[in-house]
Protein backbone atom coordinates (compact mmCIF):
# COMPACT_ATOMS: atom_id res chain seq x y z
CA UNK A 1 0.00 0.00 0.00
CA UNK A 2 0.94 3.91 -0.59
CA UNK A 3 1.73 5.62 2.58
CA UNK A 4 -0.22 8.43 3.36
CA UNK A 5 1.40 10.72 5.54
CA UNK A 6 -2.30 12.14 6.78
CA UNK A 7 -2.67 8.96 7.95
CA UNK A 8 0.95 8.20 9.52
CA UNK A 9 -0.16 11.45 11.17
CA UNK A 10 -3.24 10.59 12.42
CA UNK A 11 -2.63 7.39 14.47
CA UNK A 12 0.84 8.39 15.40
CA UNK A 13 -0.41 11.38 17.06
CA UNK A 14 -3.53 9.91 18.27
CA UNK A 15 -1.33 7.18 19.74
CA UNK A 16 0.46 9.22 21.72
CA UNK A 17 -2.33 11.33 22.55
CA UNK A 18 -4.11 7.88 24.34
CA UNK A 19 -0.96 6.79 25.57
CA UNK A 20 -0.43 10.02 27.84
CA UNK A 21 -3.39 10.22 28.67
CA UNK A 22 -3.58 6.62 29.83
CA UNK A 23 -0.60 7.46 32.08
CA UNK A 24 -2.08 10.08 33.68
CA UNK A 25 -4.95 8.17 34.66
CA UNK A 26 -2.89 5.43 35.29
CA UNK A 27 -1.00 7.38 38.23
CA UNK A 28 -3.89 9.00 39.37
CA UNK A 29 -5.30 5.51 40.46
CA UNK A 30 -2.08 4.47 42.07
CA UNK A 31 -2.06 7.71 43.89
CA UNK A 32 -5.68 6.62 44.94
CA UNK A 33 -5.31 3.49 45.76
CA UNK A 34 -2.23 4.89 48.02
CA UNK A 35 0.91 3.08 45.95
CA UNK A 36 1.71 6.41 45.11
CA UNK A 37 2.53 9.89 47.31
CA UNK A 38 -0.23 12.24 46.24
CA UNK A 39 1.03 15.10 43.69
CA UNK A 40 -0.13 18.77 43.72
CA UNK A 41 -2.32 17.34 41.72
CA UNK A 42 -4.49 19.82 40.03
CA UNK A 43 -2.45 21.52 37.64
CA UNK A 44 -0.52 18.26 36.86
CA UNK A 45 -3.83 16.50 35.33
CA UNK A 46 -5.21 19.52 34.11
CA UNK A 47 -1.95 20.40 31.21
CA UNK A 48 -1.23 16.94 30.60
CA UNK A 49 -4.78 16.32 29.52
CA UNK A 50 -4.14 19.65 27.37
CA UNK A 51 -1.10 18.20 26.01
CA UNK A 52 -2.89 14.60 25.45
CA UNK A 53 -5.99 16.62 23.76
CA UNK A 54 -3.43 18.73 21.49
CA UNK A 55 -2.23 16.05 20.61
CA UNK A 56 -5.68 14.53 19.55
CA UNK A 57 -6.64 17.77 17.89
CA UNK A 58 -3.52 17.29 16.05
CA UNK A 59 -4.19 13.88 14.40
CA UNK A 60 -7.83 14.66 13.89
CA UNK A 61 -6.67 17.94 11.85
CA UNK A 62 -3.66 15.48 9.81
CA UNK A 63 -6.65 12.99 9.15
CA UNK A 64 -8.73 15.47 7.19
CA UNK A 65 -6.20 15.49 4.58
CA UNK A 66 -6.94 12.38 3.41
CA UNK A 67 -10.21 13.05 2.56
CA UNK A 68 -11.32 13.95 -1.10
CA UNK A 69 -14.42 15.94 0.83
CA UNK A 70 -13.19 17.16 4.44
CA UNK A 71 -16.40 19.14 4.28
CA UNK A 72 -18.63 15.81 4.40
CA UNK A 73 -16.82 14.32 7.33
CA UNK A 74 -19.16 14.47 9.58
CA UNK A 75 -20.99 12.05 7.29
CA UNK A 76 -18.88 9.57 8.21
CA UNK A 77 -19.73 8.55 11.82
CA UNK A 78 -23.30 6.94 10.17
CA UNK A 79 -22.20 3.46 9.33
CA UNK A 80 -20.65 2.53 12.84
CA UNK A 81 -22.86 -0.83 13.22
CA UNK A 82 -20.62 -2.11 10.05
CA UNK A 83 -17.28 0.02 9.98
CA UNK A 84 -14.26 0.27 11.54
CA UNK A 85 -14.00 3.18 9.96
CA UNK A 86 -16.99 4.92 11.35
CA UNK A 87 -16.42 3.43 15.22
CA UNK A 88 -13.59 5.48 14.91
CA UNK A 89 -14.91 8.27 13.88
CA UNK A 90 -16.87 8.22 16.89
CA UNK A 91 -14.50 7.38 19.61
CA UNK A 92 -11.74 9.94 18.62
CA UNK A 93 -14.06 12.66 19.38
CA UNK A 94 -15.85 11.26 22.08
CA UNK A 95 -12.17 10.23 23.65
CA UNK A 96 -11.48 14.00 23.46
CA UNK A 97 -14.33 15.41 24.57
CA UNK A 98 -13.91 13.36 28.09
CA UNK A 99 -10.39 14.06 28.13
CA UNK A 100 -11.00 17.59 28.07
CA UNK A 101 -13.66 17.25 31.01
CA UNK A 102 -11.20 14.99 33.26
CA UNK A 103 -8.92 18.05 32.78
CA UNK A 104 -11.17 20.50 32.85
CA UNK A 105 -12.35 18.81 36.49
CA UNK A 106 -9.00 19.18 37.82
CA UNK A 107 -8.13 22.51 36.39
CA UNK A 108 -11.39 23.88 38.13
CA UNK A 109 -11.43 21.50 40.92
CA UNK A 110 -14.83 20.48 40.54
CA UNK A 111 -14.12 17.52 42.00
CA UNK A 112 -16.62 16.16 44.80
CA UNK A 113 -16.20 13.37 46.38
CA UNK A 114 -18.68 10.58 45.17
CA UNK A 115 -18.31 7.39 47.56
CA UNK A 116 -15.94 6.14 49.73
CA UNK A 117 -14.79 2.83 48.85
CA UNK A 118 -14.02 0.71 51.72
CA UNK A 119 -13.77 3.89 53.95
CA UNK A 120 -10.03 4.23 52.66
CA UNK A 121 -10.33 4.92 48.98
CA UNK A 122 -11.73 8.70 48.03
CA UNK A 123 -13.51 8.26 44.64
CA UNK A 124 -14.27 11.25 42.95
CA UNK A 125 -15.53 12.91 40.21
CA UNK A 126 -12.45 13.08 37.62
CA UNK A 127 -12.25 9.30 38.73
CA UNK A 128 -15.26 7.99 37.45
CA UNK A 129 -15.03 10.58 34.53
CA UNK A 130 -11.05 9.12 33.71
CA UNK A 131 -12.57 5.77 34.00
CA UNK A 132 -14.76 6.85 31.02
CA UNK A 133 -12.38 8.32 29.08
CA UNK A 134 -10.13 5.68 30.00
CA UNK A 135 -12.48 2.65 28.30
CA UNK A 136 -12.76 5.29 25.17
CA UNK A 137 -8.92 5.68 24.83
CA UNK A 138 -8.75 1.39 24.63
CA UNK A 139 -11.79 1.47 22.80
CA UNK A 140 -9.85 4.13 20.28
CA UNK A 141 -7.04 1.92 19.88
CA UNK A 142 -9.03 -1.17 19.05
CA UNK A 143 -11.02 0.94 16.37
CA UNK A 144 -8.38 2.47 14.82
CA UNK A 145 -6.25 -0.95 14.51
CA UNK A 146 -9.70 -2.21 13.32
CA UNK A 147 -9.36 -0.60 10.64
CA UNK A 148 -6.64 -1.96 8.97
CA UNK A 149 -7.16 -5.36 10.76
CA UNK A 150 -10.32 -5.92 9.20
CA UNK A 151 -9.55 -6.37 5.48
CA UNK A 152 -8.81 -9.64 4.67
CA UNK A 153 -6.81 -9.54 2.03
CA UNK A 154 -4.58 -7.13 3.21
CA UNK A 155 -2.81 -10.01 5.16
CA UNK A 156 -0.24 -8.39 6.48
CA UNK A 157 -2.70 -6.43 8.47
CA UNK A 158 -5.53 -8.99 9.22
CA UNK A 159 -4.04 -10.52 12.37
CA UNK A 160 -4.93 -9.76 15.99
CA UNK A 161 -1.03 -8.38 16.26
CA UNK A 162 -2.47 -4.97 14.68
CA UNK A 163 -4.63 -4.34 17.22
CA UNK A 164 -1.59 -5.12 20.01
CA UNK A 165 0.75 -3.34 17.94
CA UNK A 166 -1.52 -0.18 17.75
CA UNK A 167 -2.45 -0.11 21.37
CA UNK A 168 1.14 -1.24 22.89
CA UNK A 169 3.41 1.51 20.10
CA UNK A 170 0.79 4.47 21.08
CA UNK A 171 1.09 3.57 25.10
CA UNK A 172 4.35 3.41 25.00
CA UNK A 173 4.92 6.96 23.28
CA UNK A 174 2.14 8.07 25.49
CA UNK A 175 4.21 7.14 28.70
CA UNK A 176 7.75 8.35 27.48
CA UNK A 177 5.89 11.30 26.78
CA UNK A 178 4.01 11.44 30.39
CA UNK A 179 7.73 10.77 31.59
CA UNK A 180 9.47 13.48 30.46
CA UNK A 181 6.03 15.64 31.48
CA UNK A 182 6.12 14.29 34.82
CA UNK A 183 9.86 15.50 35.20
CA UNK A 184 9.65 18.95 33.76
CA UNK A 185 6.45 19.60 36.41
CA UNK A 186 8.37 18.16 38.73
CA UNK A 187 6.31 15.98 39.98
CA UNK A 188 7.01 12.62 42.02
CA UNK A 189 5.54 10.56 38.98
CA UNK A 190 8.64 10.58 36.73
CA UNK A 191 10.07 7.26 38.26
CA UNK A 192 6.72 5.97 37.68
CA UNK A 193 5.66 6.44 34.44
CA UNK A 194 9.80 5.87 33.62
CA UNK A 195 9.43 2.30 34.74
CA UNK A 196 5.94 1.91 32.44
CA UNK A 197 7.29 3.50 29.57
CA UNK A 198 10.26 1.20 29.53
CA UNK A 199 8.18 -2.43 30.35
CA UNK A 200 5.88 -1.25 27.16
CA UNK A 201 8.20 -0.28 24.70
CA UNK A 202 9.78 -3.81 25.82
CA UNK A 203 6.78 -5.57 25.23
CA UNK A 204 5.70 -3.93 22.23
CA UNK A 205 9.22 -4.82 20.84
CA UNK A 206 8.53 -8.29 21.27
CA UNK A 207 4.88 -8.51 19.65
CA UNK A 208 6.22 -5.68 16.64
CA UNK A 209 9.14 -8.18 16.31
CA UNK A 210 5.90 -11.11 16.32
CA UNK A 211 4.35 -9.66 13.29
CA UNK A 212 7.51 -8.70 11.94
CA UNK A 213 8.54 -11.97 12.09
CA UNK A 214 4.96 -13.16 10.94
CA UNK A 215 4.81 -10.57 7.55
CA UNK A 216 7.75 -11.93 6.43
CA UNK A 217 6.26 -15.94 6.17
CA UNK A 218 3.49 -14.72 4.54
CA UNK A 219 1.60 -16.74 2.50
CA UNK A 220 -0.41 -14.87 0.24
CA UNK A 221 -3.71 -16.39 -0.86
CA UNK A 222 -4.28 -14.88 -3.84
CA UNK A 223 -2.04 -15.11 -7.08
CA UNK A 224 -2.19 -14.47 -10.91
CA UNK A 225 -3.93 -17.70 -11.08
CA UNK A 226 -6.64 -16.59 -8.88
CA UNK A 227 -7.03 -13.24 -10.10
CA UNK A 228 -7.64 -14.84 -13.69
CA UNK A 229 -9.22 -17.88 -12.96
CA UNK A 230 -6.12 -19.96 -15.04
CA UNK A 231 -4.84 -22.76 -13.93
CA UNK A 232 -1.37 -22.29 -14.79
CA UNK A 233 2.12 -21.83 -13.04
CA UNK A 234 3.68 -20.01 -15.50
CA UNK A 235 1.21 -16.17 -16.17
CA UNK A 236 3.11 -13.18 -17.20
CA UNK A 237 1.54 -10.13 -17.47
CA UNK A 238 2.29 -8.57 -20.88
CA UNK A 239 -0.08 -5.11 -20.62
CA UNK A 240 -2.35 -3.88 -17.60
CA UNK A 241 -4.43 -2.02 -20.39
CA UNK A 242 -2.65 1.73 -20.32
CA UNK A 243 0.80 3.26 -20.36
CA UNK A 244 -0.88 6.50 -18.26
CA UNK A 245 -0.91 6.28 -13.84
CA UNK A 246 -4.39 5.20 -12.52
CA UNK A 247 -5.47 5.05 -9.41
CA UNK A 248 -4.39 1.64 -9.14
CA UNK A 249 -0.66 2.48 -9.84
CA UNK A 250 -0.54 5.32 -7.36
CA UNK A 251 -3.10 3.84 -4.18
CA UNK A 252 -1.76 0.44 -3.61
CA UNK A 253 2.22 0.44 -4.51
CA UNK A 254 4.57 2.30 -2.13
CA UNK A 255 6.77 3.01 -5.24
CA UNK A 256 10.34 2.61 -2.60
CA UNK A 257 13.49 0.96 -3.82
CA UNK A 258 13.87 -2.22 -1.59
CA UNK A 259 17.39 -0.53 -0.08
CA UNK A 260 15.10 2.36 0.70
CA UNK A 261 12.02 -0.46 2.36
CA UNK A 262 14.64 -2.19 4.47
CA UNK A 263 15.98 1.05 5.80
CA UNK A 264 12.98 2.54 7.22
CA UNK A 265 12.64 -1.48 8.62
CA UNK A 266 15.55 -0.76 10.35
CA UNK A 267 15.81 2.13 11.21
CA UNK A 268 12.05 2.32 13.33
CA UNK A 269 13.24 -0.85 14.58
CA UNK A 270 16.26 1.30 16.08
CA UNK A 271 14.38 4.33 17.15
CA UNK A 272 11.31 3.03 18.34
CA UNK A 273 12.85 0.49 20.72
CA UNK A 274 16.86 0.41 21.81
CA UNK A 275 17.68 4.25 21.38
CA UNK A 276 14.40 5.49 23.61
CA UNK A 277 15.33 2.88 25.88
CA UNK A 278 18.96 3.71 27.04
CA UNK A 279 17.91 7.60 26.77
CA UNK A 280 15.24 7.14 29.42
CA UNK A 281 17.19 4.93 31.03
CA UNK A 282 20.12 7.73 31.70
CA UNK A 283 17.12 10.52 31.91
CA UNK A 284 15.93 8.75 34.80
CA UNK A 285 18.85 7.89 36.29
CA UNK A 286 19.91 11.69 35.67
CA UNK A 287 16.74 13.26 35.89
CA UNK A 288 17.37 15.44 32.72
CA UNK A 289 13.83 16.46 31.62
CA UNK A 290 15.31 17.18 28.43
CA UNK A 291 16.70 14.02 27.71
CA UNK A 292 13.29 11.97 28.29
CA UNK A 293 11.63 14.64 26.03
CA UNK A 294 14.32 13.58 23.35
CA UNK A 295 13.72 9.96 24.28
CA UNK A 296 10.01 11.08 23.37
CA UNK A 297 10.83 12.54 19.99
CA UNK A 298 13.18 9.77 19.21
CA UNK A 299 10.41 7.30 19.89
CA UNK A 300 8.11 9.61 17.60
CA UNK A 301 10.59 9.64 14.62
CA UNK A 302 10.71 6.24 14.72
CA UNK A 303 7.03 5.35 15.23
CA UNK A 304 6.57 7.87 11.88
CA UNK A 305 8.74 5.42 9.99
CA UNK A 306 7.37 2.32 11.77
CA UNK A 307 3.66 3.37 10.75
CA UNK A 308 4.82 3.88 7.08
CA UNK A 309 6.33 0.37 7.28
CA UNK A 310 3.39 -0.80 8.31
CA UNK A 311 1.80 0.77 5.22
CA UNK A 312 4.21 0.14 2.67
CA UNK A 313 4.68 -3.88 4.06
CA UNK A 314 1.33 -4.79 3.00
CA UNK A 315 0.64 -6.18 -0.33
CA UNK A 316 -2.82 -5.90 -2.01
CA UNK A 317 -4.14 -8.30 -3.98
CA UNK A 318 -5.19 -6.07 -7.14
CA UNK A 319 -1.13 -4.96 -7.41
CA UNK A 320 -1.04 -8.97 -9.04
CA UNK A 321 -3.62 -6.88 -11.75
CA UNK A 322 -0.36 -4.17 -12.20
CA UNK A 323 2.61 -5.66 -12.80
CA UNK A 324 3.12 -4.75 -16.42
CA UNK A 325 2.75 -1.07 -18.24
CA UNK A 326 3.19 -3.33 -21.79
CA UNK B 1 -34.01 -11.76 -6.07
CA UNK B 2 -32.58 -10.54 -8.95
CA UNK B 3 -28.69 -9.81 -9.82
CA UNK B 4 -27.34 -8.26 -13.15
CA UNK B 5 -24.14 -9.11 -13.99
CA UNK B 6 -21.73 -9.71 -17.13
CA UNK B 7 -20.38 -12.27 -17.89
CA UNK B 8 -17.26 -12.37 -20.24
CA UNK B 9 -16.15 -15.16 -22.43
CA UNK B 10 -12.71 -15.13 -22.26
CA UNK B 11 -12.88 -17.46 -25.32
CA UNK B 12 -13.23 -14.97 -27.72
CA UNK B 13 -12.51 -11.46 -26.27
CA UNK B 14 -9.56 -10.61 -29.11
CA UNK B 15 -8.79 -7.36 -27.03
CA UNK B 16 -9.80 -4.80 -28.76
CA UNK B 17 -10.40 -2.31 -25.86
CA UNK B 18 -13.99 -1.45 -27.49
CA UNK B 19 -15.49 -2.40 -24.31
CA UNK B 20 -13.22 0.20 -22.58
CA UNK B 21 -13.48 3.12 -24.67
CA UNK B 22 -17.38 2.94 -25.17
CA UNK B 23 -17.66 2.77 -21.26
CA UNK B 24 -15.51 6.19 -20.76
CA UNK B 25 -17.83 7.57 -23.36
CA UNK B 26 -20.81 6.84 -21.88
CA UNK B 27 -19.78 6.85 -18.35
CA UNK B 28 -17.82 10.65 -18.68
CA UNK B 29 -21.32 12.10 -20.93
CA UNK B 30 -23.53 11.45 -17.87
CA UNK B 31 -25.49 13.48 -15.24
CA UNK B 32 -23.69 11.97 -12.34
CA UNK B 33 -20.25 14.41 -13.65
CA UNK B 34 -17.47 13.20 -16.02
CA UNK B 35 -14.75 10.73 -15.86
CA UNK B 36 -11.62 12.93 -15.12
CA UNK B 37 -8.31 12.89 -17.24
CA UNK B 38 -5.32 14.76 -15.45
CA UNK B 39 -2.97 16.04 -17.48
CA UNK B 40 -4.54 14.48 -20.46
CA UNK B 41 -1.99 15.64 -22.99
CA UNK B 42 0.61 16.75 -20.36
CA UNK B 43 3.90 14.96 -19.15
CA UNK B 44 2.00 12.61 -16.91
CA UNK B 45 -1.30 11.85 -17.94
CA UNK B 46 -3.82 9.88 -15.48
CA UNK B 47 -7.69 9.19 -15.54
CA UNK B 48 -10.73 7.66 -14.24
CA UNK B 49 -11.35 4.80 -15.77
CA UNK B 50 -14.19 1.26 -15.12
CA UNK B 51 -13.48 -1.01 -17.28
CA UNK B 52 -9.60 -2.47 -18.49
CA UNK B 53 -8.54 -4.72 -20.76
CA UNK B 54 -5.11 -6.38 -19.72
CA UNK B 55 -3.63 -9.35 -21.40
CA UNK B 56 -1.67 -11.97 -20.55
CA UNK B 57 0.89 -14.38 -21.67
CA UNK B 58 -0.07 -17.88 -20.01
CA UNK B 59 2.95 -21.14 -20.79
CA UNK B 60 6.01 -21.44 -21.38
CA UNK B 61 7.00 -20.83 -25.28
CA UNK B 62 6.23 -22.18 -27.63
CA UNK B 63 3.06 -22.89 -25.89
CA UNK B 64 1.59 -19.65 -24.89
CA UNK B 65 -1.54 -18.48 -25.19
CA UNK B 66 -2.44 -14.77 -25.30
CA UNK B 67 -5.29 -14.13 -22.67
CA UNK B 68 -7.07 -11.06 -23.28
CA UNK B 69 -8.77 -10.26 -19.71
CA UNK B 70 -11.64 -7.75 -18.83
CA UNK B 71 -11.83 -6.51 -15.73
CA UNK B 72 -14.59 -3.75 -14.08
CA UNK B 73 -16.62 -4.43 -10.79
CA UNK B 74 -17.99 -7.61 -10.40
CA UNK B 75 -20.78 -6.76 -8.50
CA UNK B 76 -19.54 -9.02 -5.51
CA UNK B 77 -22.89 -10.65 -4.10
CA UNK B 78 -20.86 -9.93 -0.66
CA UNK B 79 -19.01 -6.75 -1.40
CA UNK B 80 -16.39 -6.26 0.80
CA UNK B 81 -16.37 -2.57 -0.11
CA UNK B 82 -19.93 -1.74 1.27
CA UNK B 83 -19.72 -2.55 4.84
CA UNK B 84 -16.66 -0.81 5.30
CA UNK B 85 -18.25 2.54 3.92
CA UNK B 86 -18.01 5.13 6.97
CA UNK B 87 -20.98 7.00 5.27
CA UNK B 88 -23.11 4.84 3.43
CA UNK B 89 -22.60 6.03 0.35
CA UNK B 90 -21.16 2.94 -0.92
CA UNK B 91 -24.32 0.38 -1.24
CA UNK B 92 -25.29 -2.57 -3.13
CA UNK B 93 -29.07 -2.25 -4.74
CA UNK B 94 -31.78 -4.80 -3.14
CA UNK B 95 -33.88 -4.60 -6.63
CA UNK B 96 -31.38 -5.22 -9.03
CA UNK B 97 -27.89 -6.38 -7.01
CA UNK B 98 -26.41 -3.45 -8.70
CA UNK B 99 -23.22 -2.06 -6.20
CA UNK B 100 -23.22 1.84 -6.50
CA UNK B 101 -21.48 4.76 -5.18
CA UNK B 102 -23.49 8.11 -3.90
CA UNK B 103 -21.43 10.43 -4.98
CA UNK B 104 -23.04 13.11 -2.99
CA UNK B 105 -22.33 11.12 0.45
CA UNK B 106 -18.84 10.02 0.02
CA UNK B 107 -16.26 12.07 1.49
CA UNK B 108 -13.29 10.26 -0.60
CA UNK B 109 -11.62 8.19 2.46
CA UNK B 110 -10.72 5.55 0.03
CA UNK B 111 -11.51 2.67 2.43
CA UNK B 112 -13.43 1.20 0.17
CA UNK B 113 -10.87 0.67 -2.45
CA UNK B 114 -8.68 -0.43 0.13
CA UNK B 115 -10.98 -3.43 1.01
CA UNK B 116 -11.86 -4.48 -2.76
CA UNK B 117 -9.57 -6.70 -3.25
CA UNK B 118 -10.17 -6.68 -7.40
CA UNK B 119 -8.89 -2.94 -7.60
CA UNK B 120 -12.02 -1.74 -9.33
CA UNK B 121 -12.76 1.41 -7.33
CA UNK B 122 -10.99 5.04 -7.91
CA UNK B 123 -10.76 7.91 -6.99
CA UNK B 124 -11.94 10.48 -9.62
CA UNK B 125 -9.07 13.25 -9.13
CA UNK B 126 -11.44 15.79 -10.28
CA UNK B 127 -14.69 15.08 -8.30
CA UNK B 128 -12.64 13.10 -5.76
CA UNK B 129 -14.89 10.74 -5.19
CA UNK B 130 -14.41 7.31 -5.31
CA UNK B 131 -16.61 5.80 -8.61
CA UNK B 132 -16.94 2.34 -10.35
CA UNK B 133 -18.58 0.72 -12.97
CA UNK B 134 -22.35 1.24 -12.65
CA UNK B 135 -23.52 -1.49 -15.25
CA UNK B 136 -24.85 1.56 -16.79
CA UNK B 137 -27.53 1.63 -14.56
CA UNK B 138 -28.34 5.15 -16.53
CA UNK B 139 -28.79 3.29 -19.84
CA UNK B 140 -30.53 -0.37 -18.62
CA UNK B 141 -33.32 1.10 -17.54
CA UNK B 142 -33.85 4.22 -20.03
CA UNK B 143 -37.37 3.58 -21.82
CA UNK B 144 -36.64 5.89 -24.51
CA UNK B 145 -34.00 4.14 -25.53
CA UNK B 146 -34.91 1.07 -27.63
CA UNK B 147 -35.29 -2.52 -25.57
CA UNK B 148 -32.44 -4.02 -27.59
CA UNK B 149 -29.91 -1.29 -26.64
CA UNK B 150 -31.11 -1.33 -23.01
CA UNK B 151 -27.66 -2.59 -22.05
CA UNK B 152 -24.15 -1.87 -20.67
CA UNK B 153 -22.41 0.52 -23.37
CA UNK B 154 -19.44 -2.42 -23.07
CA UNK B 155 -21.84 -4.86 -23.76
CA UNK B 156 -23.32 -3.03 -27.06
CA UNK B 157 -19.65 -1.99 -28.36
CA UNK B 158 -17.93 -5.31 -27.86
CA UNK B 159 -17.77 -6.72 -31.79
CA UNK B 160 -17.10 -10.46 -30.54
CA UNK B 161 -19.97 -10.99 -28.63
CA UNK B 162 -17.50 -11.89 -25.53
CA UNK B 163 -19.66 -10.06 -22.84
CA UNK B 164 -23.46 -11.24 -21.96
CA UNK B 165 -25.54 -9.06 -19.80
CA UNK B 166 -28.49 -10.83 -17.52
CA UNK B 167 -29.66 -11.29 -14.13
CA UNK B 168 -27.36 -14.18 -12.92
CA UNK B 169 -30.32 -15.20 -10.68
CA UNK B 170 -32.61 -16.17 -12.94
CA UNK B 171 -31.79 -19.58 -14.38
CA UNK B 172 -33.31 -18.88 -17.68
CA UNK B 173 -31.19 -16.01 -18.79
CA UNK B 174 -28.51 -15.77 -21.18
CA UNK B 175 -26.03 -15.27 -18.94
CA UNK B 176 -26.66 -17.73 -15.91
CA UNK B 177 -27.40 -20.36 -18.74
CA UNK B 178 -23.70 -19.61 -20.25
CA UNK B 179 -22.60 -20.01 -16.40
CA UNK B 180 -23.84 -22.92 -15.64
CA UNK B 181 -23.21 -24.52 -19.16
CA UNK B 182 -19.84 -22.90 -20.27
CA UNK B 183 -18.01 -23.76 -17.08
CA UNK B 184 -18.00 -19.77 -15.66
CA UNK B 185 -16.35 -18.79 -12.80
CA UNK B 186 -15.83 -16.18 -10.13
CA UNK B 187 -12.08 -14.05 -9.31
CA UNK B 188 -10.37 -14.88 -6.04
CA UNK B 189 -12.78 -16.80 -4.84
CA UNK B 190 -10.89 -17.48 -1.61
CA UNK B 191 -12.00 -13.68 -0.03
CA UNK B 192 -15.51 -15.01 -0.32
CA UNK B 193 -16.67 -11.99 -2.10
CA UNK B 194 -18.80 -14.01 -4.05
CA UNK B 195 -18.13 -11.98 -7.55
CA UNK B 196 -21.54 -11.51 -9.83
CA UNK B 197 -19.79 -11.04 -12.85
CA UNK B 198 -18.67 -14.81 -14.14
CA UNK B 199 -15.88 -15.23 -16.85
CA UNK B 200 -16.15 -18.35 -19.03
CA UNK B 201 -13.15 -20.09 -20.01
CA UNK B 202 -11.29 -20.76 -22.68
CA UNK B 203 -11.70 -23.69 -25.02
CA UNK B 204 -9.57 -26.24 -26.90
CA UNK B 205 -11.25 -28.02 -29.97
CA UNK B 206 -9.77 -30.89 -29.89
CA UNK B 207 -10.12 -34.34 -31.45
CA UNK B 208 -8.56 -37.62 -29.90
CA UNK B 209 -7.05 -39.64 -32.35
CA UNK B 210 -6.03 -43.48 -31.23
CA UNK B 211 -2.81 -44.77 -33.17
CA UNK B 212 -4.54 -47.75 -34.29
CA UNK B 213 -6.95 -44.97 -35.78
CA UNK B 214 -4.43 -43.91 -38.28
CA UNK B 215 -4.49 -47.43 -39.79
CA UNK B 216 -7.16 -49.02 -41.17
CA UNK B 217 -7.69 -52.45 -39.68
CA UNK B 218 -11.30 -52.93 -40.53
CA UNK B 219 -10.71 -51.34 -44.30
CA UNK B 220 -14.30 -52.55 -45.29
CA UNK B 221 -12.51 -52.36 -49.27
CA UNK B 222 -10.71 -55.49 -48.17
CA UNK B 223 -13.88 -57.40 -47.53
CA UNK B 224 -15.90 -55.24 -50.18
CA UNK B 225 -12.59 -55.49 -52.78
CA UNK B 226 -13.65 -56.96 -56.00
CA UNK B 227 -13.56 -60.56 -56.65
CA UNK B 228 -12.33 -62.26 -59.47
CA UNK B 229 -14.62 -62.46 -62.73
CA UNK B 230 -15.71 -66.42 -62.26
CA UNK B 231 -15.05 -68.67 -65.24
CA UNK B 232 -17.44 -69.00 -67.85
CA UNK B 233 -19.09 -71.79 -67.44
CA UNK B 234 -19.14 -71.88 -63.65
CA UNK B 235 -22.58 -71.90 -62.60
CA UNK B 236 -24.07 -67.95 -61.82
CA UNK B 237 -26.07 -67.30 -59.06
CA UNK B 238 -28.86 -67.09 -61.30
CA UNK B 239 -28.27 -70.91 -62.40
CA UNK B 240 -28.41 -71.95 -59.24
CA UNK B 241 -31.48 -70.35 -57.61
CA UNK B 242 -33.60 -70.00 -60.32
CA UNK B 243 -34.38 -73.28 -61.55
Amino acid sequence: MHPAFSVIFLTTLIGAGQGLYLALYTGQLYEVFKVLPVQDSAHFYAIGSLVAAVLLVAGLFSSFFHLGHPERAWRSAACWRTSWLSREVIALPAFLGMVSAYGLIHYMGWNPVLFTFRDTFAVDLSLLVGAVASLLGFTLFLCTAMIYACIKQLQEWATPLTVVNYTLLGSASGFMLATAFSAWRGSGLTDFFGGWAILITLIALVTRSASLIRNGRIKHKSSLETAIGIRHARIEQKSQGFMAGSFNTREYFHGAPKHVFNLVKWSFLVLVFPVPLVLVSIGLGTHTSSLLFIAFLVQYLGLLAERWFFFAQARHPQNLYYQTVG
Amino acid sequence: MSQLALVIDLNVCVGCHACVTSCKEWNTSGTAGYLADMNPFGKDPTGTFFNRVQTFEVGNFPNTETVHFPKSCLHCEEPPCVPVCPTGASYKRDEDGIVLVDYDKCIGCKYCSWACPYGVRELDEHQKVMKKCTLCVDRIYDESLPENERKPACVMACPTNARLFGDVNDPDSEAAQAIRERGGYQLMPEWGTRPANHYLPRRKTRITIHDDELVRADNPLNKERQLPMPDADDPTLDETTSW
